[in-house]
């Protein structure tokens, strides 16, 4: 801004216009009509329902366990990618919610999904809200570190603790989980686990972005941006960290749920300190802020593992880590954003009227 | 009427003291200016009113209630608004998303959740964007915008909520001399509604606005008065070419 311009400024009145000539302004400018979100999800959707129908059953098995943990990337995303709270325990929910309906199943003869599903969701549900009690919600807001350590240490003493129970099975974990049942009929893998697994991806995928789509969401938004800024606006920030704290937990939860149906078995890693990474790496992989990017992430990665370790046994792991790095140095947003702009990352919450409800992912 | 009142406000870091008993008072409707030479604790004092930092000692009283240890979002619900010296728009959300985001802000969860006021806010949205000039570009991200059209918009922000009280820090700050006018005009009609403090280093600035000034120097208040007073005074003087 220069008083050369002065002239002009005042003959109009109006504000003064100074374009800031860089990518990012650019990036954010694109035109709205531009929207390709919601061509790769219903593409993403269309070509999920095939895979049953498509490959052999040994790869369903393998989609439908893609799929538990897209959901669990799901619950990762909205607290990291939308909060921007940097839950490194995420796993503490899904291994909890996971140990929680083996037990149903070991102790009590319970596999109904209609009992272990909604028990897992209040199993990680009620374990976030406590963890979010001690971590979150302190009269001064909590630091990324104190947060993240603190979720991890959490995931991590889990893991040692039920490593050292023998009620938990020790280092065994709980094996032969029962199959989960609908009514009468029992639930095997293959696709119609896989199809009620998408099912339940389908509707917390949609439920999520009406979360996330509403003023709420926009209200996510500016904590994630600046958590210290929105405080004085009157947003009681620990209150809307804590709430999508607790949703995310509950959503992790029924991951963990369908899980340990599915696997059969559930053993100490599911709560540890590896499964907690491995989450963080779908969602950053695949472009967090975004719920298409953590599926996207989750998938990339998973398929990548399952061909590499047929095809390059010893090396695999190798590749799959150069290649995640290369991504997060070149490409932080995730692979999301080589595919859509930064504008349609974030979206608009406001008016640009009835259309523009569909731009936020 | 009074609407603030600071009494005996000390603030100190570790051994350094940045405010001694400082005091001062801002009546429903007052354009109230806060000025005195770098590092005087003009703006520690600010930030003692709007709770960005709690004060060593004092008390800091709006409306009647005691808020000296409210935190930010209590005060902001009791009708206080901080514009920040550092612009701290949301660049990747567009205009009209900023001010939304500050208009909804005492909304409750559930209304938050289910987008009850989306609608009805729509016309405050475009009210304060028309009324700062910034209505052409609702639909735009806010990076786009030039560095002052950026304070006009996080001063519209600080006004969504119809605050009793504005507390603007530095509103001028890296403006052109337009730009600054332009600020002072969009900043008048608000006297009907909302009082203001301003802290500026602009002292031409804060003489066309403010109705009367508070000068501290080293921490201390060492005046209060009407603009004509203050311009009077020796004392004033000064502190100025002492430090000049």
């Amino acid at each position: 801004m220069s008083h050369q311009s002065t002239d002009k400024a005042a003959a109009t009145l109006g504000p003064q216009v100074v374009e800031l000539p860089t990518r990012r302004t650019k990036d954010l400018a694109l035109s709205e009509s531009r929207r390709i979100l919601p061509a790769l999800e219903i593409s993403m959707f269309i070509v999920a329902v095939l895979v049953p129908l498509l490959l052999q059953d040994y790869v369903t098995v393998f989609a439908t366990r893609v799929l538990i943990l897209c959901l669990f990337a799901l619950s990762f995303d909205l607290v990291w990618g939308y909060a921007g709270i940097l839950s490194l325990g995420q796993s503490l929910f899904f291994g909890m919610a996971g140990y929680g309906v083996a037990l149903l199943s070991r102790d009590f003869n319970i596999s109904s999904i209609f009992v272990v599903f909604p028990v897992g969701a209040l199993i990680g549900f009620v374990a976030s809200l406590l963890l979010a009690g001690f971590l979150l919600l302190g009269r001064h807001p909590s630091s990324i570190v104190f947060v993240s350590l603190g979720t991890m240490t959490g995931a991590y003493a889990a893991d040692r603790l039920a490593g050292g129970s023998s009620y938990l099975g020790g280092q065994n974990g709980i094996p032969s989980i029962q199959l989960m049942t609908i009514g009468p009929y029992e639930l095997n893998e293959g696709s119609t686990f896989y199809y009620l697994a998408l099912g339940i991806l389908v509707f917390v995928y949609l439920l999520s972005r009406f979360l996330l789509r509403s003023q709420f969401g926009l209200a996510l938004a500016g904590l994630r941006e600046n958590e210290y800024r929105i405080g004085f606006f009157g947003y009681k920030a620990q209150h809307l960290k804590a709430v999508i704290f607790a949703i995310s937990g509950a959503i992790a939860g029924m991951a963990g749920s369908l899980y340990a149906f599915h696997e059969g078995f559930v053993g100490t890693n599911v709560l540890g300190v590896v499964m907690s990474t491995q989450v963080v790496l779908y969602v950053l992989f695949g472009g967090s802020g975004t719920l298409v990017g953590a599926i996207i992430g989750t998938i990339v990665i998973e398929a990548l593992s399952f061909w590499l370790s047929n095809s390059f046994q010893d090396v695999w792991p190798i590749i799959l880590g150069v290649l995640l790095l290369l991504v997060i140095m070149f490409r932080p947003a995730g692979l999301v954003s080589l595919l859509l702009s930064e504008r349609e990352r974030v979206g608009t919450f406001g008016r640009p009227g009835k259309r523009g409800k569909n731009d936020t992912a | 009427m009074t609407l603030l009142e600071v009494t005996g406000i000390d603030k100190t870091f570790g051994k350094l003291t940045a405010l001694n008993n400082a005091a001062f008072t801002v009546h429903k409707n007052e354009f109230h200016g806060l000025i005195g030479p770098n590092g005087s604790g003009k703006s520690t004092l600010m930030k003692c009113v709007a709770g960005a930092e709690n004060p060593t000692k004092g008390r800091v009283s709006f409306s009647g209630v005691d808020i000296t240890r409210f935190s930010p979002a209590e005060r902001a619900r009791a009708g206080m608004s901080l514009k920040f010296q550092i612009t701290n728009v949301l660049p990747a959300l567009t205009l009209y998303d900023n001010v939304l985001l500050a208009l909804q802000a005492k909304l409750s969860l559930v209304s938050l959740v289910f987008s009850r006021s989306r609608s009805t806010l729509h016309d405050r949205v475009m009210n304060m964007l028309e009324q700062f000039r910034l209505a052409d570009r609702a639909y735009q991200p806010a990076a786009v915008l030039s560095h002052g059209q950026q304070q006009w918009l996080e001063i519209a922000m600080a006004l969504a909520g119809e605050p009793k009280l504005l507390l603007l820090d530095e509103p001028t700050g890296g403006m052109s001399y337009e730009e600054r006018r332009v600020t002072g005009e969009l900043l008048r009609p608000i006297k009907d509604s909302c009082s203001l403090i301003i802290v500026e280093h602009d002292l031409d600035f804060i003489r066309d606005i403010c109705d009367r000034l508070t000068v501290l120097d080293q921490g201390s208040v060492i005046c209060s008065g009407t603009v004509q007073e203050i311009q009077a005074s020796s004392k004033v003087k000064e502190v100025y070419l002492r430090r000049a």
